[in-house]
């Protein structure tokens, strides 16, 4: 396992380099033009304006010598100017990353500590209506659209009942506070705005909830499997033979015996909540990557496309390879092997 | 069973939309952003169609489509992670690089610019999804081939002078169909979710398609009218655990291990 990560960590920077160029090649294919995204429909029809605009976001390069000039630019990260925008992608990407990590940290601390608890009730309850609720809990999760779940919650918490806000970060009427780490709940802390602080809280949940949900599911399925296993052994046994309180057993001797498990799996999907961000982003009209990625692929922003995949592949790829790491850190059998 | 039944009454609606839909699904049936009634069942979307009969002839869109991309996916799959399993050398090991680097990327990330440059519509979204998804059998079949290109009875028709591609064909690959089948079943669903996402973006179907996830994306922008969405996304909801449910029952049979 060691060596498989070295051999891993090894291989990143040509996967990098597979993941730039094939991010690269694939909207290279586009039957679209890509200057309808910078050129008025009025403009298309004069041909000078056509060829000035070719030459200047460089469209009229061959396509090899192109992707030699973004190769050597994105290593001086410079990853070219969007075309809606109009500002360097790579600037738009760091000020929209921030929101991103914001909804997908909280989403996730909400989708483990439901799918634990969901997870250690089934084991216990196995083969009960708790058991069963579980289930069908985790079902919905991998089955529902997560756009369409995002607007029931909306218009029924929002609309219906205004319990919770609507989309956004924060309510417009407030003024946000000074960016210093991007994330809005801790920078409103920072400042000491205690009313930007509830409101931006108030933001998170139902998107949060939204984009949790999907992950919940998995981990408590894993969660429930582990258990059983667990819960079979013998030290159990002696546990309770010694007179340990249920609630103790269960998570003592139990659940911290499957704890290597479920930090994985919980790590695994934190690679799945960035996928899911897009989505949900589209719908709560979250300002960052997902959205992002969301309106430069229906204004053929290319430059942005390509930037924006890019950087998620990178997460992706760094967020397994720490995960595997990880695991070998918190698992001495395969640490010693 | 009962994820059978459902995806049973949705193959109907596939084949027959006409039986089940009460209104045509194209046409003006009456005042536009009706509320649910006793004549429209699910209401009126936003030009006075019925969303009733919209979300029924929907399934001959959503349906089809994802069978076709998981089939293309299985086969291209299968085929290249048979060959680098079974082959090996210079060729296997480019095949599974390719398959790495494309799961690296997140997928509806990797759908959406294949499906940009493309060009919005149905085919395309298809295509895009199928690019996203043939690695995810690539490396299950690699896996199988490699674990039953070992068996003693491969070994035995190596000696008895059969072909490579009698051996991979009639030897080994009819061994490894269990895994993907209950996979493919799986993604069946996942394949309804990931079509409708891309029409919701507005990366799919045009209008005036009834595609689901498009007919969400209408229900968004009418956003009050909550019953122009309810429909589409109850469908969604009810094929895609019905496909899930029978992928379960099918694992919980060939691997009774998992079950427990």
């Amino acid at each position: 396992m060691l060596n498989q990560i070295l051999r891993r960590s090894i291989a990143m920077p040509f996967i990098l380099l597979g993941i730039v160029t094939m991010a690269f090649l694939l909207t290279a294919i586009t039957k679209g033009d890509p200057l309808t995204a910078v050129v008025s429909e009025q403009q298309m029809n004069n041909p000078e304006i056509v060829a000035a605009a070719r030459q200047r976001w460089g469209l009229d390069r061959p396509l090899p010598e192109r992707y030699l000039i973004y190769v050597g630019n994105l290593l001086k990260g410079d990853m070219g100017t969007s075309f809606v925008t109009r500002r360097p992608v790579s600037a738009d990407l760091v000020a929209r990353l921030p929101a991103t990590f914001e909804l997908v940290i909280s989403a996730m601390i909400i989708g483990s500590v439901i799918g634990i608890v969901f997870g250690l009730l089934a084991a216990y309850y196995r083969d009960t209506a708790v058991d069963q609720s579980a289930r069908i809990f985790s079902l919905f999760g991998s089955s529902v659209p997560i756009f369409w779940l995002g607007l029931a919650l909306l218009f029924v918490f929002s609309v219906k009942y205004q319990i919770l806000p609507g989309p956004g970060r924060i309510d417009p009427r407030l003024s946000p506070p000074p960016i210093v780490t991007g994330f809005m709940t801790i920078d409103s802390l920072l400042a000491g705005n205690m009313t930007a602080f509830r409101d931006a809280l108030a933001h998170l949940v139902l998107p949060s909830i939204v984009l949790g949900w999907t992950v919940a599911g998995t981990i408590s399925r894993l969660v429930r499997a582990n258990m059983l296993e667990v819960m079979e052994r013998e030290f159990i046994l002696t546990a309770r033979a010694k007179g340990a309180g249920e609630i103790r057993v269960v998570l003592r001797h139990g659940f911290r015996n499957i704890l290597v498990p479920v930090l994985t799996v919980i790590s695994y999907s934190f690679a799945y909540l960035i996928t899911g961000a897009v989505l949900t982003e589209a719908v709560f009209a979250w300002p960052g990557m997902g959205s992002y990625a969301v309106t430069a692929a229906r204004s053929l922003d290319f430059p942005a496309i390509i930037g924006v995949t890019i950087v998620g592949g990178t997460m992706f790829l760094i967020t397994n390879l720490l995960t595997d790491i990880a695991y070998v850190l918190a698992n001495p059998r395969v640490r010693l092997n | 069973m009962v994820g059978g039944l459902v995806v049973l009454i949705w193959l109907i609606a596939t084949l027959f939309p006409t039986w089940l839909a009460p209104h045509d699904p194209l046409t003006i049936a009456g005042r536009r952003l009706q509320a649910p009634n006793a004549t429209y069942l699910l209401g009126t979307d936003a030009l006075g169609r019925d969303v009733l009969s919209r979300t029924i002839h929907g399934a001959q869109h959503s349906l089809p489509i994802a069978l076709l991309v998981v089939v293309s996916a299985v086969v291209i799959g299968s085929a290249a992670g048979a060959i680098s399993g079974y082959k090996g050398g210079i060729i296997g090991a480019a095949i599974m690089r390719l398959v790495d680097i494309t799961l690296s990327f997140p997928p509806i990330l990797l759908a959406m610019a294949v499906a940009a440059s493309l060009g919005p519509g149905l085919r395309n979204a298809a295509i895009a999804m199928v690019v996203v998804w043939w690695p995810v059998y690539a490396r299950l079949m690699r896996a199988q081939v490699l674990e039953v290109r070992e068996r003693e009875h491969v070994e035995a028709a190596v000696a008895a002078g059969a072909g490579h591609f009698r051996i991979l064909t009639k030897h080994i690959l009819p061994l490894c169909w269990t895994p993907i089948l209950i996979s493919a079943t799986m993604d069946l669903g996942q394949a309804i979710l990931l079509a409708a996402s891309l029409s919701f973006i507005g990366l799919g179907a045009t209008p005036p398609t009834p595609e689901w996830g498009a007919m969400i994306s209408d229900g968004a922008t009418f956003f009050y009218s909550w019953w122009i969405a309810f429909g589409p996304g109850m469908a969604i909801l009810t094929v895609v655990l019905g496909f899930n449910f029978i992928g379960d029952g099918l694992r919980d049979y060939f691997d009774p291990r998992s079950s427990k």
